[in-house]
């Protein structure tokens, strides 16, 4: 078998894999599966309000799971993706409103609408880098809450549309939030798959590609183009997913749901779990949710500045976020238990911006 | 006819606040090559302690000089201080930095000053020109917009601090190896933009007035109207934020239902940046392969 | 992400310890009630677009705290919990179902604004929680036999522009309207309360309408496009910051219509002073409260001991702000409803009571003007008063009306 060498020229890692190749995997295995485990048996063991918490946790990491694949591995940033993550919101919740279509029914159609939405904005999205690919995405936090007030025979308008929540199937015993919890969970399971096989493989060797030397990837014969415009899509089909899961949990959906700072709250996520990461996405989706409540808690007078601060602490401590200042670390100490791509190059992670 | 012209005319001077916030945001980028997202912010800021010294009996003028310099030195500090340790990591972490800061500055401003509405002082009086079409405190936004202007081109055209500033910018190990020193530099760049801030808050809330979400909106109108112009052009800040201003007024006028205003102006201004990706008066970028 | 499972698992124990503290005596108390203490919840915007609002939650916090000093109502003492949600519905549902389910409060009190109403009261009802007081004055809230656990307080948006409607109708019969308002729930039930006031006539009498978003920064197109409709009679809608551009600009322009200022965006202090008090002669409003800084109020005892409270409290900043006087008399009304409720302190109670408001009279209401509440009505205040500026103050005329909202 011919060399190779991984991107990030980590020999200490290629050595491992090559001499306890199936000891690693039997590890990954158990950790995932162990992990798995508590993740399902943790509902059961709580209150329904912590439930509802950590369900809006791991919707929080769908959501910020398609921000990495975009700004993470391809380079592109977005300030937008609160808008996104309203489009699958509002798509299922008018599938359920209007035309009663089952909850669990509503997830493909959000999910191909998104991918659908985020192809179209890719396309233009090609001409900008930097600062310029900001301002357009940050159009589409804006425009978003506008057109939904003013389309208001198909979304409620300002009023918003309040749905049923969706009942547990009969004769499982438990109840609604569990039901929920554990729906999510399953969401959640699938997207953290799909995303490592693809970000694992050619389309995501691409999109990094991409993301560190357009140039050259481009000589090398990979359709920038394309690739940008897939992770694109990619990217806002996951928060599309969230967002319809979203508006399942909370059984409402207004406006005023998606704001501006919905979006920034994805970037900070994104940014303070690690950028180019998969599990970071989860750390994400803990900090968005937790951290203000735990900044009102220490003052109710200016919470968002302890947030603020409590920000500004996580990235002088660990500037790549946690999963991605940690995971290095951890891969040199232990066997790593899931692949990470390569970190982030310093100077290309969106262009500039 | 007559609306045609107000309605210029109105776009005109508020065109003109978002250009002088603009002028902030391009200082910045200029100096440091990042967006700094609580420019707003930091003006309202300042605005604030202008309106405590004021409030404090400071003559307007004197308040006004006292608020400049603090605003030039707490940017130099947020620079050395905040800034500073994310500068070699990845641009996206120096970005939620100053996220971060936008949301310390605002909750901080609410905490000490409440969210009621405040007036705040103008120098110029209380009146109309050309027959209604525009008030005396409107052209006084502009005027001090343009002598800003001004100031800035000629400081990076024709300074050697200036020079040495862009120098920092565009290659900051050519610069150093020129003897530039590369940090005072950042830290100049960030107290000028701070102090033009300063201006732009103070000049403007006289008519938005003042409350900790003043330059909320703003700046998203700033920041695309100095991306409009080019990002890296105080001239192009200062016409791409009129431009907005304007645009914004006809489209909600003449175009469109006003409740589709924003998303139709941001559309025709992208439709304009996809002809000319690096803005009106942009340089592009060229990169060594 | 340790931490974060450790944080989790020390709320979950602070919950439960919490849970076993509740002190249950034989039915007579409802959750978050002891002999010593009534614990009560509310959402209030204190950051975020809707941050003007937050005074509202201060002020509670302040008149409760105060109430305490004097020992409490019936000998027990508020726990007053408020929590921000940003004004984000998905937020509110959060906040509340900590607050009912983890932190065990007795009932909701005085949330703030539509969307995060209507996110969470579904939820209330479903679980019998009170959602008392509520802070908006949408139409829809008045429904007890749909919503039997959610009360107003606010007189609905579409009452006042009912009065104004039928003040147009009576002495502005050939009136050709504009309508500047804010861009969402609380500005479109104006523009919507005025059409339904105006029944058949609304075609011919509303020749143009504006919206505006709060992260506008000013409204000067709006104005300028609704001067050239060709109105003569304007109705704004809008927060304190944007009725006072919209003040400034339409008298700058030139333009002299007859004004109708609603009256969230009517206050002396923090609208038409800084708009320029000559700017806003003339202009009309109606009101169920007195505003703190209208010179003719400043006399009374009621605003006396508001504002010696206010001071007395941390509050001096706000001594300008309607809102603030708002805030006060909604806590006044849910002291005096637990004040009625006695040691039978169960949440069917304290709905039966706060049900049952006969001629409720609160200091800084207008004088006149009572709250009345029934089996069959959930909106306590149904009367305001016609007032027009004069430069210096708000002058009342006519009598005080009552609409019958939509």
């Amino acid at each position: 078998m011919a060399e190779t060498f991984p991107v990030d020229g980590s020999r200490a890692k290629l050595a491992l894999e090559r001499h306890s190749g199936a000891g690693i995997a039997v590890w990954r295995w158990a950790g995932t599966a162990a992990l798995i485990a508590v993740a399902v048996v943790l509902p059961f063991t709580l209150s329904n309000y912590h439930v509802f918490e950590l369900t809006q946790v791991m919707i929080y990491a769908i959501a910020v799971l398609g921000l990495n694949i975009l700004t993470g591995y391809n380079g592109q940033i977005s300030l937008g993706h609160g808008g996104f993550f309203a489009a699958g919101a509002y798509t299922a919740a008018i599938l359920m409103h209007r035309y009663g279509v089952p909850y669990w029914a509503t997830l493909l159609p959000a999910a191909l609408v998104c991918f659908a939405l985020g192809v179209l904005f890719g396309l233009p999205a090609l001409r900008f880098e930097g600062p310029y690919l900001a301002l357009v995405t940050l159009a589409m936090a804006f425009a978003m809450p506008q057109l939904l007030k003013y389309f208001d025979n198909w979304t409620g308008g300002k009023q918003g549309l309040v749905l049923t929540k969706p009942m547990p199937p009969p004769g499982l015993g438990i109840d609604r939030d569990r039901w929920l919890y554990l729906f999510v969970l399953v969401v959640l399971l699938v997207a953290i798959r799909v995303a490592a096989n693809l970000l694992n493989g050619r389309t995501g060797r691409a999109f990094i590609a991409i993301r560190d030397h357009p140039i050259a990837a481009a000589a090398m014969g990979i359709n920038t183009a394309r690739y940008k415009t897939l992770a694109f899509g990619t990217s806002t089909l996951f928060t599309g997913v969230a967002g319809a899961l979203a508006a399942i949990v909370i059984g409402f959906v207004a406006p005023e749901s998606f704001t501006l700072f919905l979006s920034l709250s994805f970037l900070i996520g994104s940014a303070v779990g690690g950028i180019a990461t998969i599990g970071g996405a989860i750390v994400g989706g803990f900090f968005i949710e937790f951290v203000p409540n735990f900044a009102n808690d220490i003052s109710d007078a200016a919470p968002w500045a302890i947030y603020g601060l409590t920000m500004l602490l996580f990235m002088y401590v660990m500037p790549r976020g946690v999963v991605g200042t940690l995971g290095p670390w951890l891969a040199h100490a232990i066997p790593s238990l899931d692949r990470r791509a390569a970190p982030p190059n310093d100077t290309n992670v969106n262009g500039g911006l | 006819m007559h609306q045609l012209l107000q309605q210029i005319f109105s776009g005109l001077a508020t065109g003109a606040v978002y250009a002088s916030l603009a002028l902030a945001l391009v200082m910045i980028y200029r100096a440091t090559d990042l967006v700094n997202f609580a420019q707003g912010e930091m003006a309202m800021f300042s605005t604030y302690i202008a309106w405590t010294l004021v409030n404090a009996g400071l003559p307007f003028w004197a308040a006004f000089v006292v608020t400049l310099a603090a605003s030039f030195v707490g940017g130099m500090l947020i620079e050395r201080i905040v800034i500073r340790p994310v500068e070699n990591a990845p641009i996206l972490t120096a970005v939620v930095v100053t996220i971060g800061l936008l949301l310390i500055f605002n909750a901080t401003a609410g905490w000490i000053y409440s969210y009621t509405l405040q007036e705040f002082p103008s120098p110029f009086p209380d009146r109309t020109l050309f027959g209604a079409l525009m008030t005396t405190r409107d052209v006084g936004v502009i005027a001090v917009t343009l002598v800003m202007l001004v100031a800035l081109f000629c400081f990076f055209r024709f300074t050697a601090t200036g020079l040495a500033m862009r120098a920092a910018a565009q290659n900051p190990d050519s610069a150093r190896l020129c003897g530039v020193r590369v940090g005072r530099m950042l830290a100049l760049g960030w107290g000028f933009a701070a102090a033009i801030g300063a201006v732009a808050g103070i000049m403007v809330a006289p008519i938005l007035f003042l409350d900790p979400n003043m330059m909320g909106g703003v700046l998203l109108y700033a920041f695309t109207g100095a991306l409009l112009g080019g990002i890296t052009s105080p001239v192009g800040a200062v016409i791409g934020g009129l431009i907005v201003g304007v645009t914004e007024n006809l489209v909600g006028t003449y175009l469109i239902a006003s409740q589709l205003k924003l998303t139709v102006a941001l559309l025709l201004i992208i439709i304009v940046l996809v002809f000319r990706p690096n803005g009106l008066f942009g340089t592009a970028v060229v990169r060594r392969v | 992400m340790r931490a974060k499972q450790t944080i989790v698992a020390g709320l979950c124990l602070a919950g439960l310890m919490l849970a076993g503290n509740a002190v249950y005596a034989a039915g007579q108390y409802g959750p978050g009630v002891t002999d010593t203490e009534i614990k009560i919840g509310n959402t209030n915007p204190y950051s975020g677009p809707a941050s003007a609002y937050g005074i509202n939650g201060k002020v509670h916090a302040a008149y409760f705290a105060m109430i305490n000093e004097k020992g409490g109502i019936n000998g027990r003492k508020i726990n007053y919990i408020t929590r921000d949600d940003s004004y984000s519905p998905p937020k509110t549902v959060e906040l509340v179902r900590q607050m009912v389910e983890q932190d065990q409060v007795f009932l909701i009190f005085a949330s703030l604004g539509t969307p995060s109403n209507m996110a969470i009261h579904g939820y209330m009802n479903e679980n019998k929680v009170p959602q008392l007081f509520i802070a908006t004055g949408a139409d829809q809230w008045n429904d007890p036999k749909r919503f039997p656990w959610t009360m107003m307080w606010l007189p609905s948006y579409g009452i006042e522009s009912h009065i104004y409607a039928n003040y147009i109708l009576k002495n502005l019969p050939n009136a050709k309207i504009a309508v500047l308002y804010q861009n969402d729930d609380y500005g479109k039930d104006y523009l919507n309360g005025l059409r339904a006031g105006l029944g058949d006539k609304v075609a011919k009498m509303i020749v143009a309408t504006q919206s505006y978003e709060t992260t506008d920064p000013t409204v000067d197109q709006q104005v300028v496009a609704l001067q050239g409709s060709g109105a003569d009679v304007l109705l704004t809608a809008a927060t304190p910051k944007f009725a006072a551009q919209t003040v400034r600009k339409v008298y700058d322009i030139g333009w002299r219509p007859t004004h109708f200022l609603n009256s969230v965006g009517n206050s002396v202090g923090t609208v038409m002073k800084p708009a320029g008090l000559e700017k806003g002669i003339g202009a009309i409003s109606a009101t169920s409260i007195m505003d703190p800084t209208d010179p003719q109020w400043q006399g009374t005892p009621g605003y006396k001991e508001w504002l010696a409270f206010m001071n007395s409290h941390g509050l001096s900043g706000s001594i300008t702000d309607v809102q603030a006087a708002i805030g006060y008399s909604y806590a006044q009304t849910m002291a005096e409803v637990l004040k009625m409720c006695g040691d039978n302190l169960t949440r069917e109670n304290v709905m039966k009571q706060a049900a049952s408001l006969h001629n409720l009279q609160l200091p800084l209401m207008l004088p006149g003007i009572t709250l009345n509440t029934s089996a069959n009505d959930f909106d306590p205040i149904k009367q305001m008063q016609l007032q027009k500026f004069d430069g210096t103050t708000w002058q009342l005329f006519g009598d005080v009306m009552s609409g019958s909202g939509t």
